[in-house]
């Protein structure tokens, strides 16, 4: 599906975070994905080999962490976990909620060689 | 960048850039940097820009959401027969095949440009914008993107467009907005399609389906219409006559707006200079048509 467009992007701006830093080769590569971004962590998994070959980043690792569902309800105040289809607040029930976490989809850190071995 | 403005710097990840700057090195000598950008960083630059052009000219864009077969064709023929005198309108169109949906819309006197995608699964800002170069909007009022019929990955991507409407027929399910939730909530307005068959289902609640909507925290107006057979579709033409009008104003007063969620980074992104690059130069002054290379 949509993953392996995902991927693709990533491996542009990786591709270009390497140029900015003279990297030679990206080690390990660390993303922040929350269930409502839309993409599936196992699916980005498989589908970043295949963005990757040939390029710096070839043998990075992929770690990826999943960020919990979190709101902060707006009636009582009180912030409580959450699943992807019931953002109701965990405290009064009420959906009148906001988001804190849960929607990300971010490249949160990169490390790599700045010079052959 | 994006990664300066602060916009992918949640709740969740702060510690992150809070520590000793961004570029450290780890015990093996290895160098490291922490990013926090989103993953969609070009996509998202190239959808900004694409409101732009939508902004220059006071265009309302909406992008149409839903299952393959929900009504996202037949809800644009009927409202460019109801409002066709009203607003110039043009339509981009997303299928992985075939121009047919670009001409139902063509033999209705408006201009539709069709992408196909081939296997692509979802519209990105970057075919949007080319399809926007190969239409004329010189007096266009209102652009639909009738995206790739899919409830799942066209959420996750930013076009440009200034509200999100997801369609859900009542032969699907009422339970359609708690299986794919991120979709649903990314909707401005949930339109129930078809309901002129429900009398004839005993299986789709529209309550049931509201209050789905409603768990994913969302106050977005939910409307029944049949736009096959033009029942109930006025509440529709209000809300689009309203936003229409949203649109002009926002204009006027130098805004813009993005669809539904916007944590607070993207308030930055509408008048955010980026610098990135683009394949082609062209200013951004308002009313003005602008030439491309």
């Amino acid at each position: 599906m949509h993953e392996l467009s995902i991927c693709q992007s990533l491996i542009d701006q990786v591709e270009g975070l390497a140029r900015d830093n003279q990297a030679v080769a990206v080690k390990t590569i660390w993303l922040q994905v929350g269930p409502l971004s839309g993409a599936e962590i196992p699916l980005l998994e498989h589908a970043y080999p295949l963005a990757a070959v040939g390029t710096v980043a070839e043998d990075a690792k992929l770690l990826i962490e999943s960020i919990p569902v979190r709101v902060r309800c707006k009636t009582c105040g009180e912030e409580s976990e959450a699943s992807a289809n019931r953002l109701l607040c965990g405290v009064c029930n009420d959906y009148h909620t906001e988001l804190i976490s849960g929607d990300e989809m971010v490249l949160s850190k990169l490390e790599f060689d700045t010079q052959t071995h | 960048m994006c990664d300066t403005c602060g916009c992918n710097v949640t709740r969740g990840n702060q510690h992150l850039v809070t520590g000793d700057g961004k570029l450290a090195r780890t015990e093996d000598g290895r160098a490291a940097i922490t990013v926090l950008q989103g993953l969609l960083t070009e996509n998202d630059h190239q959808a900004v820009h694409n409101r732009q052009h939508f902004d220059n000219r006071e265009i309302l864009a909406i992008n149409l959401m839903s299952s393959p077969g929900a009504g996202k064709t037949a809800l644009l023929e009927a409202t460019i027969e109801a409002l066709g005198d009203e607003f110039s309108i043009a339509v981009i169109e997303g299928d992985l095949e075939t121009e047919n949906d670009a001409q139902r819309i063509r033999d209705k006197g408006v201009p539709a440009l069709q992408i196909s995608t081939g296997s692509a699964c979802h519209l990105d800002a970057h075919m949007v914008h080319d399809a926007l170069h190969e239409l004329d909007l010189d007096g266009i009022d209102i652009v639909f993107i009738e995206n790739v019929g899919n409830l799942v990955c066209p959420a996750s991507f930013d076009l440009g467009q200034h509200r999100n409407i997801t369609l859900l027929s009542v032969t699907e399910g009422d339970d359609k907005p708690a299986k794919y939730p991120v979709i649903f909530r990314a909707a401005d307005l949930v339109l129930l399609t078809k309901a002129d068959l429900l009398e004839v289902l005993d299986d789709f609640d529209p309550e049931k389906a509201e209050q789905y909507v409603r768990q994913l925290a969302s106050e977005a107006p939910v409307l029944q219409l049949a736009a096959r057979r033009n029942v109930d579709i006025d509440s529709w033409l209000d809300w689009l006559r309203d936003e229409v009008a949203e649109q002009r104003k926002r204009v006027k007063n130098k805004l813009t707006l993005r669809p539904a969620i916007q944590p607070e980074g993207l308030i930055l992104h509408a008048d955010h200079k980026h610098d990135h690059h683009h394949p082609h130069s062209h200013t951004h002054t308002r009313h003005k048509p602008h030439s491309h290379s």
